[in-house]
């Protein structure tokens, strides 16, 4: 049992961590109003430019990478393509006051399209005389670990096993959790969410916190999209791997009920449930494995129906969640 | 810079707007494709079109994609004018598909061809309405969120046709059903005419007319839309909101499940996880942006599917990658997206002095 878990919760955290990424971002975002159903999209282009990044420098660079630039370029590039996304929902949504749900589609849309065609064409576009993209130089840099990790045995698995931005996640998501409760750039964030009409009354800049939250929620989630081909795929992309785990992080933001430093925890359990089929037995009987990874979306759908049986006022999404916020309305 | 709600814009003028906005969009995917093929863009289009109506094949098949895209966003019309965000379209399809192959494949051989149609029929429906009808009950009786109750729904859906996909794999090994009943085709919809397609067509087209009279002419549709307004005032006005709610989407998800039954018994003749190919999305798109107007949906869904084939064949003429397709969508959708702000809303720009005249 114990040599399991020491194999289990290592894999189950790797799952997590763009989980977690994801979740995050969304988190922050909804706390303005905004339900941002582009994420998926988002870390797929988030993904794909740290690939496209590190492509163009591992090729210029020949052999020898430069440790703090190898890291440092594919991640500016993710950042700043997280945070196109990013502006380009805020200004559909904030500015032109598009339904949010449409354009968080259509983001998703041509977020997952953009991935997949630059992954898949990008060794055409350029001429290159590679048959796969295969950054392992740059995943190198992204999963060293730390030295002392190797000489901890057991303990040194379970916690210090990851590459760094396993870390930056988890105090990412402390730090969202601090911000949104402790500050006052926090609370004035969340009466953006509940209520827009009486925080524009009180002098808060509506606009402003919107797309500072929402664009921050993109880079934040756009990292999870890093994360997965830099650190758990090895550097190699393969179009339509990541899945539908953008997905899930929005799940996950209903699951921990819009705290960020819950969503630690219960992005590792999600990641657990992803991975579960795996180690569940079940013989020769491959279908039913098919059934098992349902359950990340069916145990969302249970925290969704018992949280809004318990109705605890505390527990409820932002109260202006989806709705633009026009002031002349009011 | 003012900007106010416009009260209601001439329909033409309304038109002029979301065309334009559709020529910019294009050109704008014009200038991109060239970019990135280094072909002139009048090339890229010309390769468009020829991807969309080179063939008569090619007709047909652009015509169902047309056809299936539409009802899916048909089916899901009455839930959005309700307000209720049915983002489950894509599960819905998948278990009426899956009840259509299952009738197939286990009825096939026991009863005779007319009979065996009309219990996938039957069957299709009720699992599409099914799905639909589980986050609705929550929806009604515990305002449980159903954009993500449903969204979650499409994986539950995937997975149990994932499973189902193992169990009746054949041959052994393959990972997928294949054709059901290649030889007896016992379930499969009759051909009418010159393509195969054509029966799903005209179904659709039917199915059109009468989503439209629905909405528009009965009872229940005016009901839909009060709810859709304001719940209090359909309380107030004697509306069992509940009720509307749960056979809304049970007609909403039988809808989807009819989409199932289409692709199913009419073309494909098998089941994968990716039969509904992403339509339970995309027809959000088409189905709002058509102000939920059934006939605007016809224009909407083809243009979407235009694009898809326009953009399959410059990926294949130049051996980029499909998803090129997705992304020309994307664009395409963000302007006309953008673009209804214009519709909805006057922009006057003042100068300072106006301002301080309190002009």
């Amino acid at each position: 049992m114990f040599s399991f878990l020491v194999s289990f919760i290592p894999r189950a955290v790797v799952q997590s961590i763009p989980l977690l990424f994801g979740s995050t971002g969304e988190i922050v975002s909804e706390k303005s109003g905004n339900l941002n159903l582009g994420i998926p999209g988002v870390m797929y282009v988030g993904g794909i430019c740290g690939v496209i990044g590190a492509f163009f420098y591992e090729h210029s660079a020949g052999g020898e990478l430069n440790p703090a630039l190898g890291i440092g370029i594919p991640l500016l590039c993710c950042l700043v393509g997280s945070l196109l996304m990013g502006l380009l929902y805020c200004f559909l949504t904030v500015n032109l006051r598009a339904n949010q749900n449409v354009t968080g589609l259509a983001m998703t849309t041509f977020g997952v399209g953009f991935g997949n065609f630059f992954g898949g064409s990008l060794i055409k576009l350029v001429g290159a005389e590679i048959p796969t993209i295969s950054l392992s130089a740059t995943s190198h840099l992204y999963r060293t670990k730390l030295p002392f990790a190797e000489g901890l045995g057991w303990f040194g698995q379970i916690f210090f096993s990851y590459g760094f931005l396993a870390y930056v996640a988890i105090i990412i998501a402390v730090a969202a959790s601090y911000m949104l409760n402790h500050t006052r750039a926090g609370l004035q964030l969340r009466a953006v969410g509940e209520d827009p009409a009486t925080a524009d009354a009180a002098g808060i800049g509506i606009t402003r916190y919107k797309y500072l939250a929402t664009c921050s929620g993109c880079m934040i989630a756009g990292l999870g999209g890093l994360y997965y081909v830099m650190d758990y795929a090895n550097g190699i992309w393969a179009n339509d791997a990541f899945g539908d785990r953008g997905w899930l992080a929005i799940a996950l933001v209903i699951f921990t009920i819009w705290r960020p430093n819950v969503s630690i925890f219960a992005s590792i359990l999600f990641g657990g449930l992803y991975i579960l089929y795996i180690f569940i037995p079940t013989g020769t009987d491959l279908a039913v494995k098919e059934l098992y990874k349902m359950l990340p979306y069916v145990v969302t759908i249970v925290v969704l129906v018992i949280s809004s049986l318990r109705n605890k006022r505390e527990n409820q999404p932002p109260e202006h969640l989806g709705l633009p916020y026009f002031r002349e309305d009011r | 810079m003012h900007i106010t709600k416009r009260k209601e814009m001439p329909i033409g003028q309304a038109i002029a707007i979301r065309l334009g906005a559709i020529v910019v969009a294009l050109v704008v995917c014009g200038v991109l494709t060239a970019c990135l093929t280094g072909l002139n863009p009048v090339d890229v289009y010309a390769a468009m079109l020829k991807g969309a109506f080179g063939s008569p094949r090619k007709i047909w098949v652009l015509l169902q994609e047309i056809a299936i895209l539409l009802c899916v966003s048909l089916a899901l019309t009455p839930a959005f004018r309700m307000k209720f965000w049915n983002l489950g379209g894509e599960g819905q399809v998948l278990m009426g598909g899956l009840a259509s192959a299952a009738c197939m494949l286990l009825l096939g051989d026991k009863l005779p061809g007319p009979a065996l149609i009309a219990v996938m029929f039957v069957t299709s429906l009720a699992a599409g309405a099914v799905w639909a009808f589980i986050p609705a009950m929550f929806k009604a009786r515990w305002n449980t969120n159903e954009t993500l109750f449903t969204l979650m729904m499409n994986y539950v859906a995937t997975q149990i046709v994932a499973f189902y996909t193992i169990r009746w794999e054949s041959p052994k090994g393959s990972g997928k059903i294949g054709v059901i009943n290649q030889a007896s085709h016992a379930g499969w919809l009759p051909q009418v005419g010159p393509s195969k397609y054509l029966l799903n067509i005209l179904l659709v087209a039917i199915l059109t007319v009468l989503v439209y009279v629905y909405l528009k002419y009965t009872k229940q549709g005016y009901e839909i839309s009060v709810v859709g307004e304001s719940v209090n005032t359909a309380r107030y006005a004697g509306i069992k909101v509940e009720r509307v709610i749960l056979r809304t989407l049970l007609v909403s998800g039988a809808i989807c499940g009819f989409a199932g039954f289409l692709l199913v018994g009419g073309t494909d003749h098998t089941i994968t996880t990716t039969i509904a190919g992403g339509r339970g999305f995309t027809a959000v798109m088409v189905s709002w942006l058509a102000g939920f107007n059934p006939a605007v949906m016809v224009f909407g869904s083809f243009l979407l599917a235009f694009m898809d084939a326009g953009a399959g064949e410059i990926s294949t003429a130049f051996m980029l990658n499909h998803s090129f397709g997705d992304i020309l969508t994307g664009i395409i959708l963000f302007f006309i997206i953008g673009c209804e702000f214009f519709v909805n809303y006057k922009v006057r720009f003042e100068s300072k002095r106006e301002v301080a005249e309190g002009v």
